[in-house]
């Protein structure tokens, strides 16, 4: 198993005067998975753009570490797998084209087999040399599924894993999950009690709207 | 590596959005079919020719350079770049489009300035492509920050001409002084201090450039 942990020191997020926690002290460890819940507004989306240090804190620190060696900010997005509902991919482009250019643009070979595999995974493969512009919401949250793991990320970030899926599409989703976390480090941001189920453990964000409440 | 391959996922994206692309050609259309109708049989000077020419130059960057970035932030794609390219590797590659694009559309309008206006007549040519080449880099780099700021801004329209006029202003007085002098037949040695004001402006705008857009790029 490999040795991913990331460390919320203190964490805080305003926006302008408005508070949305503060005081998050946790450390996720891989080969589990975390979940983060909390009513619409509490915060949830915030704190995984956080952890994946797409925005910063107000105050506090976030820490990844892999082999115990800390991941420099600018390496981060190699380690990362991310799902939400306001990623999206290029619609101009077919699944497959938009797979091989985020593998360059990773740096990375593009590894067909890899591809394929996911593509099959989500039930996509025979519509890879379609457009992305033509997919159906539930397809489109299948291949952000994809673009997440097509790298084999070690934190896998899952943000509303769940929307826009049928059932077939969140057993698949709910499958992936319990394959990834063997080795992986999961975080999933969700109100769905069946998302909710997969984790071992659950920040409640409410308690950290205030401070003395968090601590 | 990376960055070359961002751009030939922007340069593929163009071909088949035509964001950037439709737009400045029918801002190069309009704007001479404008002068020209506006001078109508009038003779003009050569230095107004010149003149023109960068202010054509000028306002068409103002149309179609900042799609770099507010075409990712429209289509709420600016995640998913930041999820996977580091911002250096970003900037490098929307600048390599800019380039491109900046160079294709002044040698386009250069070359329409040439057959449609009889006065545009350039004496000394190998300065003119010295002031032609550094003044693009210039167009380009200052462009491409400027772009990665407004895309952040919520008045995207207004704000970009706003920011660019001050930040261009010095390379657009300095490339005109130097179109001047490429008309006037002066000698790439006697023009040497703008050429190098125009190097030293693309050097200071690509590293203050580098340094800012981690802080840009990150909400």
């Amino acid at each position: 198993m490999n040795n991913y942990i990331v460390e919320l020191n203190n964490l805080g997020k305003y926006f302008g005067r408005r508070l949305v926690f503060t005081g998050i002290d946790y450390t996720f460890t891989s080969g589990n998975v975390y979940g983060i819940s909390g009513p619409n507004g509490s915060g949830k989306s915030t704190l995984v753009k956080i952890i994946a240090g797409l925005i910063s804190p107000t105050s506090g620190k976030v820490n990844h570490s892999f082999q115990n060696k800390i991941i420099e900010p600018e390496k981060l997005h190699d380690f990362i797998g991310f799902v939400s509902p306001y990623l999206f991919l290029y619609d101009e482009f077919t699944a497959e084209e938009n797979l091989i250019y985020f593998s360059s643009i990773r740096g990375l070979k593009f590894d067909p087999n890899r591809a394929d595999f996911l593509l099959n995974e989500m039930s996509l493969f025979n519509r890879r040399k379609d457009l992305v512009r033509g997919y159906s919401s539930g397809m489109k949250q299948r291949m952000k599924f994809i673009f997440a793991l097509l790298h084999q990320p070690r934190l896998l970030i899952l943000d509303e894993p769940t929307s826009n899926l049928d059932s077939e599409g969140k057993d698949k989703v709910y499958g992936l999950i319990n394959n990834e976390s063997q080795n992986n480090l999961i975080v999933i941001a969700s109100n769905e009690d069946s998302d909710l189920r997969l984790c071992s453990s659950v920040i409640e964000l409410e308690k950290y709207k205030n401070r003395n409440e968090g601590k | 590596m990376k960055a070359y391959s961002l751009f030939r996922k922007d340069w593929q994206s163009e071909l088949r959005t035509r964001y950037a692309v439709n737009a400045l050609a029918m801002f190069i259309l309009v704007t001479i079919s404008v002068i020209m109708f506006s001078i109508g049989s009038e003779k003009i000077t050569e230095y107004l020719t010149g003149g023109l020419l960068w202010v054509v130059i000028f306002f068409s960057a103002m149309s179609g350079l900042s799609r770099a970035f507010v075409s990712e932030e429209e289509r709420g794609t600016t995640m998913t770049l930041q999820l996977i390219a580091s911002p250096s590797t970003v900037f490098s590659g929307k600048l390599i489009f800019n380039l491109l694009l900046v160079f294709i559309m002044n040698f386009v309008i250069t070359i329409l300035f040439g057959i449609l206006f009889t006065s545009f007549i350039i004496r000394n040519i190998p300065l003119f492509a010295l002031a032609f080449l550094f003044g693009n880099i210039g167009i380009a780099v200052s462009s491409t920050i400027i772009a990665a700021i407004i895309s952040k801004a919520g008045s995207k329209g207004t704000l970009y001409p706003v920011l660019s006029f001050p930040i261009l202003l010095p390379l657009i007085l300095t490339l005109l002084e130097l179109t001047k002098f490429a008309i006037d037949g002066n000698s790439i040695y006697s023009s040497m201090t703008e050429i190098l004001v125009l190097i030293c402006y693309d050097v200071i705008m690509a590293t203050i450039s580098y340094l800012l857009f981690d802080f840009i790029w990150k909400d």
